[in-house]
């Protein structure tokens, strides 16, 4: 009995459960038999993997080969599996000794020449096998420095399947007329590396201190990264509400390990470059308003590929011009603001990404943007402004916190404007990073980490509870129907956060009244 | 005669050479129909083999088993069936096997014998 094992790793999502790779070598007629649900890309394994092992110097075996992909009912995608299929082959066959093979997740795309590939998705992959309980990972070199962000693993970055077989104690015969490893370390470096200038192209020079006579916006901003709040900003076109959203991210902390182990394997699963370190930076997306559902959320027939939702998740998702956006689109957003998770359906499988992102809206009031302009005259009639505003859902917009009102800049602010008051973006984040550490102090013991996150009732406890002084105006509000008992909720959680940000142990009324000017801005 | 089929004739009779010096009883070769052609038939105790045949002076384009397609063994299991029919043969079972002989010109001759390959 001749079988060969191995192991490899198939991602759903950007979670990696790990394959094994059984090779089994029958009498019979030469044939390689690939089974376990490969895709068109994996099933193609087999004729890379009998090229490559030929040109390598170690070919396979000229009898029935059958490689199993187990557990055979998951389905799997893609080239990553070559190495694994190759060296469960050369294992059977007793080409390199099964024991060591037997121990190693292996992953790699191999070219005919038995030269490793770079492949996408390396980082989750190493991930799983980590948690899975492996110890020793082989990827090709153009992956080697993102596998090596997995702290615990042993990472082995090898050029070829004839490194491979040599790495594992193959026995390679010396004088192979058709040796090609010399070939292999001579050829140019896969583009993945070369690109690897390690500036993110999300971090443009966009500092908060650009931003010139909206300090309202500028304000609403800082409480927005500090308690995490979700952002709608409605104003006439050239208001700078594009210019307010991308210095967002700007302003929000550093990530935490686990959290840029996250941004940095989605990174690496949609095929975008990774520097030698974790991408602690909050990403940006802002997808087109003609995206489809499949592109904000992630989707895909087959393999299930992450969207933008899942790409700005610990991050920013911005979308410009929201009402642009098709209602199916939005509402499909509401999944993740509730839950965190992105879970995708589909009849095959169902994959999930992780989905907390921190929204922001804008739009204009209306088609041509000039409703409550003081400088122009909007030409809209009623019922078209009143529909172009409507295609926001209500349980959309009720997930948003803050709900901002912006004006195009006066020539008087503009003159007004002093370089030394304004906050720039460093000045700002540190502002943002100690209210975090005043609110994760007060939410220690609870499941939250942020003032958007807490509930109603927890903030409306005894031992929270603030004065009926403090909250008069928001009682008031409540009393006349100004505002639901949710938006009260919401107006309690911005208080908080603006408390934090003044560095106060509670809520004042000053807070309360700030508060209420940030949810009720537009409605 | 061509000098592949020279190579071939030459490679079924090492074939038979081998098989009897293995115990087999060579029944007949070369048996024709209209479907084609079956290379060797013998027999060993009960069970009746039918043997392909492939003969190939070096490895230069492939193992001589490569060349046997599944089309070809397909072929090969109707020929028996025809063979059986024609002959009244009544064996217990039957096998059909692949024998590759690889003769290197003015090099030793080696050969390989795949049994039930389909």
């Amino acid at each position: 009995m001749a079988i060969g094992r191995t192991f490899a790793v198939a991602l759903h999502g950007l979670a990696g459960s790990l394959v094994e790779v059984e090779a089994d070598i029958a009498n019979g007629l030469p044939a390689f038999v690939l089974i376990g649900l490969p895709d068109t890309a994996l099933a193609e394994a087999r004729d890379r993997v009998r090229a490559a092992a030929v040109n390598s110097g170690c070919p396979i075996t000229g009898r029935k080969l059958t490689v199993n992909l187990s557990p055979a009912a998951l389905p799997k995608h893609g080239s990553g599996f070559d190495l694994a299929i190759a060296m469960a082959s050369l294992a059977a066959s007793g080409d390199v000794p099964a024991e060591s093979v037997h121990r190693v997740v292996h992953i790699g795309e191999l070219g005919l020449d038995g030269r490793l590939r770079p492949t996408l998705g390396v980082l989750p992959a190493v991930l799983g096998a980590e948690r899975a309980g492996f110890r020793t990972v082989m990827v090709p070199t153009a992956n080697a420095q993102e596998a090596e962000l997995v702290s615990g693993v042993r990472v082995v970055p090898v050029d070829s399947l004839r490194d491979a077989a040599v790495w594992h104690g193959g026995e390679l015969e010396p004088a192979r007329p058709d040796e090609v490893s010399h070939v292999t370390h001579d050829a140019p470096e896969p583009a993945a590396d070369s690109r690897d200038d390690g500036a993110d192209p999300n971090h443009v020079d966009a500092d908060l201190h650009d931003i010139v006579g909206n300090d309202d916006a500028v304000q609403a901003l800082l409480v927005a990264a500090a308690g995490g709040h979700h952002l709608f900003m409605l104003g006439p076109p050239g208001a700078g509400k594009t210019m307010l959203a991308s210095r967002l991210p700007g302003i929000l902390p550093d990530l935490d390990t686990e959290a840029a182990l996250e941004v940095t394997s989605m990174r690496s699963l949609t095929g975008r470059q990774i520097g030698a370190r974790l991408s602690r930076r909050p990403p940006f997306e802002t997808p087109h308003h003609t995206a489809s559902a499949a592109a904000m959320i992630g989707g895909g027939s087959g393999q299930i590929r992450p969207g933008a939702a899942a790409r700005a998740a610990h991050g920013v998702l911005f979308l410009d011009e929201a009402p642009e956006f098709a209602a199916a689109v939005l509402d499909s957003l509401r999944q993740p603001l509730e839950s965190g998770q992105i879970t995708i359906h589909r009849a095959n499988a169902v994959a999930s990404f992780p989905g907390r992102f921190q929204l922001v809206l804008a739009a204009n009031p209306c088609p041509c943007g000039q409703y409550g302009a003081p400088d122009s005259e909007c030409t809209c009639p009623p019922s078209v402004r009143r529909r172009y505003l409507g295609r926001l859902s209500g349980p959309l917009l009720d997930r948003i916190d803050i709900q901002l009102r912006l004006r195009r800049v006066t020539a008087v602010q503009l003159r007004l404007a002093d370089e030394e008051g304004r906050l720039t973006s460093e000045e700002a984040r540190a502002r943002v990073v100690a209210a975090r550490a005043l609110a994760g102090e007060r939410l220690s013991g609870t499941p939250w980490s942020l003032n958007s996150q807490v509930s109603g009732p927890w903030l409306r406890e005894r031992k929270r509870r603030l004065g009926h002084v403090t909250t008069a105006s928001l009682d008031r509000a409540l009393e006349r129907g100004g505002i639901t008992m949710r938006g009260y909720d919401r107006v309690l959680r911005l208080a908080w956060t603006l408390s934090d940000l003044d560095g106060v142990e509670r809520p004042g009324s000053e807070h309360i009244g700030a508060a209420l000017y940030l949810r009720r801005g537009i409605t | 005669m061509a000098a592949k089929d020279v190579l071939g004739r030459r490679g079924e009779e090492i074939a038979a050479a081998y098989l009897t010096e293995r115990g087999y009883r060579v029944i007949a070769r070369n048996w024709r129909c209209r479907q084609g052609e079956i290379d060797v038939i013998a027999s060993q105790g009960s069970e009746l083999v039918f043997v392909e045949v492939k003969t190939r002076s070096s490895l230069a384009f492939g193992h001589p088993f490569e060349a046997i397609t599944l089309g070809k063994v397909a072929r090969l299991r109707r020929l028996a069936a025809a063979w059986c029919d024609q002959s009244g043969a009544r064996a217990a079972r039957i096998r059909i096997d692949a024998i590759a002989v690889i003769a290197p010109r003015g090099d030793e001759v080696r050969v390989e014998h795949l049994r039930g390959v389909c």
